[in-house]
Order: structure tokens, then sequence, then C-alpha cells
């Protein structure tokens, strides 16, 4: 079938949409960005189509019957096949790099270390992929790197082996695995692994083995044609595309979250290095826009700064911030006199999630200014990117909007972050046919 | 399109004109002539002329240093002085150049001048700047006030104040400087010279409505405004430069060029644009490499009318009322009009020149032009129905061009219009 993909190639994650004939989307697919962007565009669209034979086979298998029990399942045992196929060529790459110069002396012992922490790692995962486990991130780095530091400070410990030496291994075979892009077979193998396993977990299916197989195998033999890809985001220019397959991530936002909620007048979009101030008419076409200037202060990087400051998770500052009772004033719009402020507020005994909330509607006093200088809220609103899952941004941002612009309806989406891609997708939608 | 590595194409025009421009540079740093400091925006060449002061520009200085990669450090000594981050970077430049030893562009040094003669006030930062070089030199300092013209319109009682400034203030203190006796009847000839010039330079203004423009009036334009808004207006020599020119642009026309480049002509047009505000003088081959790459080219532009308008109400210097139309020159200036004339003219310059949009160009540290331009971009996209787009960088200080930021900006700008082009959007999905 003939399909139309979006890339969003962002500082700190790429995304891709990936939609069909009749702009319906089929699947949307997330990676970090690595310092490759090549790479994160591929493994991007991979996910992107993996999701969709996700859809295609949901199709397939019609409602009822548990049918959505399976699916949920075979996501979920899906999950755990790539994880270990992944952390098989995590360890075998480990294994090479032991031949290096600098680890060749101790390799009896490293070895030794390796194969207890990846033996370790995989009977453990069945637990990281268990039914309703929760995981902070679904990158492999991040669940394999944190897992392995865990484990190899222990293990290395008890065979006297430095910390870092085995640190050093990792962070050499993490780069390559990175590296990687899984083929169109490998996926399907994991798949159908993925499927036999759930068949087997999930009690009660009206739909026999041999018919579930059956439909994932036609859904794997469809062919998904990349009919147009059009790229956008900050890697855009990285990308081994024709110019006429690009887009700026302006358009693709402001048309992205056009199609999400129709009714969108104006959108902001706060990413990990700039925030957006975006005007679009009723078809979603950008009639004017204001961004950051000169300083990313106000933007996802900052957030990042401030966890990084308070020695806690970037995930965890919103939740804090939600406990405050009051916001603290935060004056400072630069990045890193915002971390000075924030250490002399603590040091005056001021609440932490005071701070916090200070903080958080210092970002949004920012993001106010850019919305007004693109010509204000007059209808409705959008908010994307990654920030719009920050529950106390928020917060902070409906109530200024309605501060300065009255009640409006304020959308988000819970896919927000793949705005562009959808923008994107949709381009390449137009471009294509 | 030729490639960027090779050197850089230039016109009979531009060769012409380097060699007028460093031949004043001589002349001011000859020892030989009085010198007078003065600003670009109304400036009274013809008046000096009379009296054989040659004409020293403060903010061509900055430009030129700028071109060379110089300003950075000008800027910085003068920071280390105890100037602001925020202040004008034409002052800051002028200043840390005087500081490193007041070098001209030729290799010798600038000498004292005999006379600063600031000829409009629009600008307050000019005023303030005047005061520091006064303190610096010493010398006799003219401050014609020019009136703004907030209500759009020139009074005769704005005319008649100027010239009484003339009358008794400037020509005085230029005829005790220069030792020579003010002749009205020189005057009006300088003037005839330079509506000549002028004639020939409306002329190449014109010129851009025509599809594919044969010249660039913004980029192009500054080297094209050059004579006319420095020590040249009202010279023999200005009249043979605008008539080379315009032999140039005319022979462009017949083979239907598209406009020129320092790479050579651009190969095809696809966006028309009218900007406003000055442009970054440290990048300024790279910001217009932005535009001549993705095919815009710029049909009009503020910045080619800072030093005197000509086009809007067709003002030429008039030698039967010289002092009367120095006064008109004066009040005329770009910045010295008020916010809904400067907005009738860029929805003028859009819509006669066929546009596809307003840019405009946002100076950090310059109050006169900056302050009211996204109200007046707002307005001139009402006006016109076409969109419009800003972007922000600095005169001189390279600090302030964000090469990625503004290109980006500048990209999505064009694909803007291609998307307005085509009206189409998109129809909504299920997500």
């Amino acid at each position: 079938m003939r399909t139309f993909i979006g890339i969003d190639l962002g500082s700190t994650t790429t995304k891709a949409v990936l939609m069909d004939e009749n702009r319906q989307v089929l699947g949307r697919g997330i990676t970090n960005s690595r310092s490759n962007y090549d790479v994160a565009a591929k493994v991007s669209k991979q996910e992107s189509k993996i999701a969709a034979r996700f859809t295609l086979f949901k199709n397939a298998l019609g409602s009822g019957g548990g049918a959505e029990l399976l699916l949920t399942d075979l996501e979920r045992n899906f999950r755990l096949e790539q994880f270990l196929s992944e952390l098989n060529q995590l360890e075998e790459t480990c294994y090479r790099y032991l031949d290096h110069e600098r680890f060749k002396d101790l390799k009896g012992p490293l070895r030794e270390a390796l194969e207890t922490v990846f033996r370790t790692i995989i009977v453990e995962a069945p637990t990281i992929y268990a039914p309703g486990a929760e995981r902070k991130s679904d990158f492999f780095r991040d669940i394999a790197g944190s897992r392995f530091m865990n484990l190899a400070e222990s293990v290395g410990k008890q065979a006297g082996l430095s910390f870092d030496v085995l640190l050093n291994v990792y962070d050499k075979s993490i780069i390559d695995i990175e590296s990687q892009v899984s083929s169109d077979e490998t996926v399907s193998a994991q798949l159908l692994n993925g499927l036999t396993r759930a068949m087997g977990e999930v009690a009660g299916l009206d739909i026999s083995k041999a018919d579930a197989q059956k439909a994932l195998e036609s859904v794997l033999g469809q062919e998904l044609e990349e009919t147009y890809v059009v790229g956008t985001g900050y890697g855009r220019v990285r990308l081994p595309f024709p110019k006429e397959h690009i887009r700026s991530e302006i358009l693709c936002h402001g048309l992205g979250a056009h199609m999400m909620f129709p009714q969108t007048r104006t959108v902001l979009d706060i990413g990990g290095q700039d925030t957006k101030g975006i005007q679009v008419d009723e078809n979603g076409i950008v009639v004017n826009f204001q961004m950051n200037d000169r300083c990313a202060a106000g933007c996802g990087r900052y957030l990042g700064y401030i966890a990084d400051e308070m020695n806690i998770g970037l995930h965890e500052l919103g939740p804090i911030a939600m406990k405050a009772t009051k916001a603290t004033r935060i004056n400072s719009t630069c990045t890193v006199f915002a971390g000075a402020e924030l250490r002399d507020r603590m040091a005056m005994g001021e609440n932490r999630a005071d701070i916090l909330a200070g903080l958080h509607r210092a970002i949004m006093l920012r993001a106010m200014s850019i919305i007004s200088r693109s010509g204000g809220v007059t209808e409705e609103f959008t908010f994307t990117g990654g920030v719009a899952k920050n529950e106390a941004a928020v917060k902070e941002l409906r109530q200024l909007i309605f501060e300065n612009y009255g009640e409006k309806t304020i959308n988000i989406s819970a896919e927000s972050i793949y705005t562009g891609a959808l923008g994107g997708a949709s381009f390449a939608h137009s471009a294509g046919n | 399109m030729n490639n960027s590595n090779q050197e850089v194409i230039k016109s009979n025009s531009q060769l012409l004109q380097k060699e007028m421009i460093s031949r004043n540079y001589d002349r001011i740093t000859s020892g030989q002539a009085k010198v007078s400091s003065t600003f670009v925006p109304g400036n009274l060449n013809e008046l000096l002329m009379c009296f054989d002061i040659a004409n020293n520009l403060p903010e061509i200085n900055a430009i030129q240093n700028a071109m060379r990669k110089k300003s950075g450090d000008f800027i910085t000594e003068a920071e280390r002085s105890g100037h602001s981050e925020d202040v004008c970077t034409y002052v800051k430049a002028d200043i840390g150049m005087m500081e490193k030893g007041n070098i001209a562009p030729n290799g010798k040094p600038f000498p004292d001048p005999d006379m600063l003669l600031l000829s409009y006030t629009g600008c307050f930062t000019f005023l303030k700047w005047f005061e520091l070089l006064r303190e610096q030199y010493k010398c006799p300092t003219v401050m014609l006030h020019v009136p703004y013209a907030a209500d759009g319109k020139v009074t005769k009682n704005m005319r008649d104040y100027i010239v009484t400034q003339l009358k008794e203030e400037v020509i005085p203190t230029m005829e005790k400087i220069s030792g020579i006796k003010f002749d009205i009847d020189r005057l009006r000839e300088y003037l005839r010279k330079s509506a000549q010039a002028e004639n020939d330079l409306v002329w190449m203004l014109e010129q851009s409505k025509h599809k594919p423009s044969p010249i660039d009036c913004y980029f192009g334009g500054v080297y094209y405004m050059g004579p006319i808004f420095t020590a040249f207006r009202g010279t023999d020599e200005a009249i043979v430069y605008y008539k080379l020119l315009r032999e140039e642009i005319q022979q462009r026309i017949d083979l239907g060029l598209c406009a020129q480049t320092p790479e050579g002509d651009m190969t095809e047009e696809k966006y028309r644009l009218v900007v406003e505000g000055p442009p970054n003088w440290t990048s300024f081959r790279e910001f217009w490499k932005m535009f001549y790459e993705m095919g815009a080219v710029v049909v009009a532009s503020s910045y080619t009318k800072v030093g005197g308008v000509y086009d809007y109400d067709n003002f030429r210097h008039d030698p039967d009322h010289p002092l009367e139309s120095l006064a008109d020159y004066c009040l005329g200036v770009y910045t010295n009009r008020n916010l809904p004339t400067r907005v009738d003219m860029l929805s003028r310059n859009v819509k006669e020149y066929e546009a596809d949009g307003l840019l405009i160009n946002s100076i950090k540290s310059c109050n006169s032009f900056s302050a009211g331009q996204l109200v007046m971009m707002r307005e001139v996209e009402k006006l016109t129905g076409k969109p419009g787009a800003f972007i922000e960088t600095d005169l001189v200080d390279p600090r302030y061009f964000s090469a990625a930021n503004v290109k980006n900006r500048l990209e999505s700008y064009f694909q803007m219009i291609d998307q307005k082009r085509r009206a189409g959007g998109s129809a909504t999905v299920a997500v």
C-alpha cells in the first residue's frame, strides 16, 4: 500500500508519523535523536511502520473475542522480543571490544563480569515488560543503560574490576548498537515470536492461534511503500532527502495542530531548544509566527537544566510543582541566572515545590510574550511539544491565557509530541498525490 | 549561478563607486581639506561642498569596518571603556575605532574633524553620539534640529524653522570654519546636479517592478544608494555613476536577466519581497545568500530610503528654492516619518512592485528603526492581504547574527508564501 511519512527531527527526539492514502494515521514512531540524524530518521520511520503493522493487524482481527487483550499482550511481548534482540547484539558488541588494546589484558575477567551482567538483565527482562510494569523510558539506551549501570557496579566490585572500565566498554558498544536499524525481516520475526508468546499467555480468546498467525503473516506480507517522505525539524538539513522533501517545522506544527484540532487558530510549541508562537488559518496554513531569538531560556532544555540543578528527574518537575501552595517569583529569564536564583531561593529556605511552580510560571511568561508578538489568542488554542506533557507548565499556561485573553478553548493532545511529524506526513500526502 | 568560491562578480558601476569612496577617504585623510563628521540621514552634502569641507560619515565607517570583520573588536573595546551592551552598535564601532587608533579604511589615520554637523535628529542616539565626539574633539558642533513629522505632513512652520537654523547657525559656522563666504548660486548649481542624479536614481528604484527584477533593491540597493547618500550628491561623479548604473540596468532588462548577486545572476526569481529595516553588515554576504539561494529577490526596501525619500512623494532637490529644498530633504527622511506614513509607503511598495509580502529585519540596537515594527507588519498585512515575517539581527555586532535562526525563519516564510499560493490547506484526519 502507498504510505506517506513525516519525520520531525528534534533536538531531543525524532518522531515519525505514517499515514495512508486517506490521510488516516496508521502509525507513529519515536526515538532519541542521538548525534546521528540519519539513523534517528530511519529508526523512527521503522517504528512508525511497526505501529502501522499493529493498526493493520488490529483491523484484521476486528473487535471482540479478546482481540484487544491479544493486541496489548502482543505489543508487550514484541517490545520484549525487540529488547532481547538488541540486548543480544549489545552483548556481542561488548565482547568484540574486549580485543581492543585497552581492554585485552583484562579480557577474561571482563568477559566473565559482562556475562554475569547480561545474564541477569535477560532474566529480568520479562519483569521489565510485565503487564502493568512502569518504564521511565521506552528507549533501549535508557532501559538497558540503567540496568547495566546498576549491575556493573556490584558485579565489577566483586570481581575487583573498575566500574569505569566496564562503563567504557558499554559506552563504546551502545553507540554501535544505536547506529543499527532493524530490518523488516527482523521486525517480522520479532512480531511472530511475540505473537507466539502472547497466544500462550492470553486466556479466553475466540481466535485460534493459526488464524491469528495467518492474519499477522498477511499484514507482514503487505508492503508499506514509502510513497513520499517529508522531513522537518532542526535536523532536517541532514536528511538524505531532496530539497523539496523538506519543510519548515513552523509550517508542519501549524498544519499538524490544525489536523488534530481543526478549530485551532493559535499554536504554542515548546520544544527542546525553541519556543514557537504560530497563527494558522481555517486550512491550517501559517499566517504568522514568532519564535525565541538568540536565547533558549524557557524551552525544554531549560527544564532539563533545572532538573539537573535540583538533582531530580525531568519527569518529576511537574508533579512536584503541582504540590506548591504559591508560586515563588522568579525574575530571571536566563537559564543560567535562573539556576542561580533557584539556589538563592533554596538557601533562603523557600519551599522546593513553590520555587518550581515559580519557574514554570517564568517559562510560560516568556511563551506568552512570543504568543502575543505572533498575534495573540483570538480563538481556539493548541499547545504542543514535549513541555505540553508537563502538568505544572500546562496549569500556568491556562492561568496566563485566561488572565490575558479570557476564557479560551485550550487543546492538548496526548499525541502532541507528534504534531510536527503529523504536519509533515500531510505535506507528504499532498506532494505525493 | 557561479560557485561561491569564485571571486565576487562586480559591475563597472560598482568598480567606479569603489574608486569614488577610496578617493573620498584619501581626501579626508590628506590633511589638505577641512573635515566635517556628519550622519547619512538628511545630510547636507551640497552645503558642505559650498565651503570645500570634506564629508566624513561615521555610520559608513562602521559599515566599512563591519564588512571587513573589524567591528566586533571595536565594539568590545567600546564596551570595555564603559558603553553598555544595548547601545547602538554603530556608535560603539565608531568609539572603539577611535580608541584603537582611528584608522580609515585606506590605512591612514582619520584627522580630528573640524566640525560636527548633525543635520537630523529623528534618531536621538545621534545626539548622544556627537556629544561624545564633541567631548573628544572639542570642535564646533552644529545640531540642526529637524522636527518629527508626527502628523505625516510637513508644514511651512517646520520648513521655516529649519531654514532659519541654516541661515543663523549652520551657514555662519561653516563660513567661520572654512573661511569661505557662502555663495547661494554655488549651492544652486550643486542642487541642480543632485536633482539630475536623483532622477536616474528613482528610475533605478522603479525598475524592480519588472518581472524578473533586474536588480535586488536591498542587498544590491545598498550599493546603488551609496553615492547619493554620502559625499557625492551634487557632484558630477554622482551623475556619471547613476548614468552608468542606468545603462547597466537597462541592459539587464533588455536581456531579461534576474537580479545580480555576488555569485552572478540569479537563475530564477521565485519570491519578491519588500524589506523593512537595515541589513546586517557583519554577515552581509551570508545573509544575502540565504535569499538568492532560495530564489528570493527584494524589489523594494525602506533602507534604500534611509538617507532621503525620493520616490514616495517625488522629492528632488530644487535649485530654485535651495534652502527650503534642503529643509524638505531632512524632513522627508524615512525614520522622520510617522508610523502610518511608513505603513503606507511599505503597503504601496508591496502592491506596486507585486511583492509576495513584507519581511522585517528588526535591528536589536536601533530603536529609531525598530520601534513599532510589529504593529507596522500587522497593518501592512491587513492592507495588502500578503503575509509578513519578522527576523532579528543587528547592524555591526557580529554576536547578534544567528545564522541558523535567521535561515529557519526565512525558509519558513518562503514555504508559507508557497502554501498561500497553493492556498489548498488540507483536510483534517482522525488522530
